[in-house]
């Protein structure tokens, strides 16, 4: 096949640059002492860490997950850098103009409004860059009708009483290789918490930059929507662009009581890695919802993009009677991108419902798999699921896979599960441009098309900008 | 307006026109007939720009420009238009939106004004009447679960809509019955004007009878080997091909 699908599908990354920023880093390596050292460096009570000294040694006892579909060079522990922050001019910001200009130049860049004047209307934003939390917008706005957003050491210092009780109560910190990790050097993240009642003002979101060559992310979000309460959050990431590969091993938890929403979407842009696979983010993240309550509510969409290897299954468990899970995604791999991804439903309550739609786009040499478990345990009664996933392959060399698993222990339950394959091939674009339309429109909107089901689960804005990223990310792919 | 001399073209290396000549002239109908796996659909590929198809030899004058030189969706917009013999079904992208953003690239193209949805809304209302197609159809997904006479019917309103200068309809009488195909040749005829020119590839001679040609041409083994008026199309129909293939092989190559 000739040049269109080589012109198609390789943009450059654009937001592969480095800020050159005085860090606080520990050395490269993994003890008890570096654990140790980042609690005391966030001024953590004596509870935490021993919840991430228990977290270590049972990691320690673990071996890395060699299950999912990807191939990639074993991370080595002793060369991650485990804490770098930003070291701040004053140890406390009274606004964002006492942030390091070069810092604010750099999500200047990014585009993330950090500047509550210029901040997208109706949107506050928590900031991480490497491993700590910069800042968070129209915190006092959400105070007063009582929801609590900020960064996960603050809360841990501000709320400890809601952290203690719900850290960890929905991904144990013994839960995977991964999660564990996590448990054991998480260093910021976000916290949401939505008291009963309360139907959250405006879409909350976090914003997470790796910038430290030798650094990993490992952040952890923790949402608690009490009864009654909604709240939307967006997740957006990017990273500089390294030939090197950075870990990002993120934990997020969330927590929905009786008749509670929470709907968390992600346009996920680490850099991927150069054509010929070298460099990019390996995301290894685990997140997972609680349906805690009766007719609870927690919806997943993300978009994802970036990173060499991405290896997350956002998942619902459905504890409440009536409650609802669902997951929406794009996978979107190129060149020598390697995905695993998809979702897990547990049905544990009465007349539990999930609804899962996956759409995996390859290109290039990449590997795309979704991997998805519906199971419905013994007092599931009226447990039902439909499950969607279809594939797109663009060009010859990429491959897509599906393994779904299926798991009924409850006779009333019904589970559907429907997939598909397509192409885009020659003869697809050859219609578009036989009616005038050039090739990269023809593939943004073959694409679009592909993923409307998705993308219509998305806020306004990330929904544009998710459609411009699979554009861009396709760009020289097809001919 | 197209010019056709020795054109030889191959897929995956295989020789599959071997020397084409064809002259239309605008205002002008012509069939281009012939048994399976004769080429006839190749040719019409070609034109267009299908990348399976390498061009080995020869050239073809589109209004006096090299055709060669303009990408697929340049030639396109430069008013040539394919009816697919198989149109490509695309979930989840609207039929309207399809055929205003192909209505909008030819506008840009022209310097005409491009139009918005609601403006497309008025156009396209006027244009699915020729061809005598549901509304429904434009709020579904491209070609999606369209029965095969419901894509050729959307093959002939893409038509209408982009007004070519040249039409190359490929097999559009397959998969259509009696009615749908006298509707679909009206809808045609309508749109032939003395500055446009059509190309009809088919295998029967049934819808000739309802597009017209003037100039019947038979293709076989990669060449035209018989050209004649639109009499040879029924000649065909009473005779078949072979008689044409005999013929040949008793003239020469050809």
């Amino acid at each position: 096949m000739t040049s269109t699908f080589n012109v198609v599908t390789s943009q450059e990354y654009k937001y592969g640059f480095v800020t050159d920023i005085e860090a606080d880093s520990v050395a490269p390596g993994l003890s008890e002492d570096v654990i140790r050292f980042i609690s005391a460096k966030k001024g953590e009570p004596d509870w935490l860490l021993e919840f991430r000294l228990k977290a270590y040694r049972h990691w320690l006892t673990m071996a890395e997950p060699e299950w999912a579909k990807v191939e990639y060079p074993k991370p080595d522990f002793q060369k991650i850098v485990y804490y770098s922050a930003p070291k701040p001019k004053k140890p406390q910001y009274a606004s964002m103009d006492e942030v390091d200009p070069e810092l604010r130049r750099t999500f200047e860049k990014l585009g993330v409004p950090i500047h509550e004047q210029e901040a997208l209307a109706g949107v506050a934003v928590d900031v991480v860059f490497d491993s700590v939390s910069v800042t968070t917008t129209y915190r006092e706005k959400l105070a007063a009708v009582g929801i609590i957003f900020c960064s996960f050491s603050e809360a841990v210092k501000s709320h400890p009483d809601l952290v203690k009780q719900y850290l960890g109560s929905v991904v144990p910190s013994s839960d995977n290789f991964y999660a564990a990790l996590n448990s054991a050097v998480f260093t910021d993240g976000s916290f949401v918490f939505i008291p009963k009642g309360v139907a959250c003002p405006m879409d909350l979101s976090t914003y997470f930059r790796i910038n430290n060559k030798e650094s990993g992310q490992f952040e952890r979000t923790l949402i608690v929507a009490e009864e009654g309460a909604s709240v939307s959050y967006l997740e957006g990431c990017t990273a500089p662009q390294f030939d090197t590969n950075q870990l990002h091993a993120a934990v997020v938890e969330l927590v929905a009581l009786d008749r509670a929403s929470i709907k968390y979407s992600t346009v996920q842009n680490w850099y991927a890695g150069d054509k010929d696979g070298k460099g990019g983010i390996f995301n290894f993240v685990t997140k997972r919802g609680l349906c805690k309550g009766r007719a609870s509510h927690i919806s997943w969409t993300q978009v994802e993009t970036g990173s060499a290897i991405t290896w997350k299954y956002p998942s619902c468990v459905l504890l409440g009677d009536d409650s609802i899970g669902e997951f929406y995604s794009v996978a979107l791999t190129n060149h020598k991108q390697q995905a695993d991804t998809g979702t897990k439903m547990i049905h544990i309550g009465r007349n539990t419902k999930s609804t899962i739609v996956s759409k995996g786009i390859s290109a290039g040499d990449s590997s795309n798999s979704y991997r998805g478990l519906v199971k419905v345990q013994p007092k599931a009664e009226g447990a039902r699921n439909f499950s969607q996933c279809d594939s797109m392959l663009i060009g010859q060399s990429c491959s897509a896979s599906t393994f779904p698993y299926i798991e009924v222990q409850n006779r009333s339950a019904r589970v559907e599960h429907e997939a598909t394959t397509s192409k885009i091939g020659e003869e697809q674009l050859l219609y578009f441009q036989q009616r005038g339309i050039p090739a990269e429109e023809a593939i943004s909107m073959i694409i679009n098309g592909f993923c409307k089901d998705v993308f219509r689960e998305l806020p306004m804005e990330f929904a544009v900008e998710a459609t411009r990223l699979l554009s861009l990310k396709l760009e020289g792919s097809v001919g | 307006m197209l010019s056709i001399k020795n054109l030889t073209a191959s897929i995956n290396g295989t020789p599959v026109l071997k020397g084409i000549d064809l002259e239309i002239k605008a205002g002008e109908i012509h069939a281009i007939m012939g048994p399976n796996g004769s080429g006839k659909s190749t040719l019409g590929k070609v034109l267009v720009g299908h990348p399976a198809y390498e061009v080995t030899g020869g050239e073809v004058l589109y209004e006096g420009r090299n055709l060669f030189e303009l990408a697929a969706d340049e030639r396109a917009r430069a008013g040539i238009f394919m009816g697919f013999q198989h149109p490509i079904e695309v979930p989840g992208v609207s039929n309207a939106a399809f055929l205003r953003l192909a209505y909008n690239k030819k506008a840009e193209a022209e310097g005409r004004d491009e139009l918005d949805p609601l403006e497309f809304d008025d156009f396209i209302h006027e244009k699915i009447k020729l061809v005598s197609m549901k509304e429904e159809f434009l709020d579904r997904s491209l070609n999606e679960g369209f029965s095969g006479g419901e894509k050729k019917r959307n093959e002939i309103l893409q038509m209408a809509v982009l007004e070519p200068k040249l039409a190359i309809l490929d097999e559009l009488d397959s998969g259509l019955d009696i009615d749908a195909l006298r509707v679909l040749g009206d809808a045609v005829n309508k749109l032939q004007r003395p500055d446009r020119a059509l190309l009809i590839i088919t295998h029967f001679p049934r819808i000739l009878e309802t597009i017209q040609p003037q100039f019947v041409h038979v293709l076989s083994g990669g060449r035209i080997l018989k050209s004649a008026g639109k009499e040879l199309a029924t000649e065909l129909e009473d005779r078949g091909y072979d008689w044409v293939l005999e013929e040949a092989a008793a003239g020469g190559a050809r």
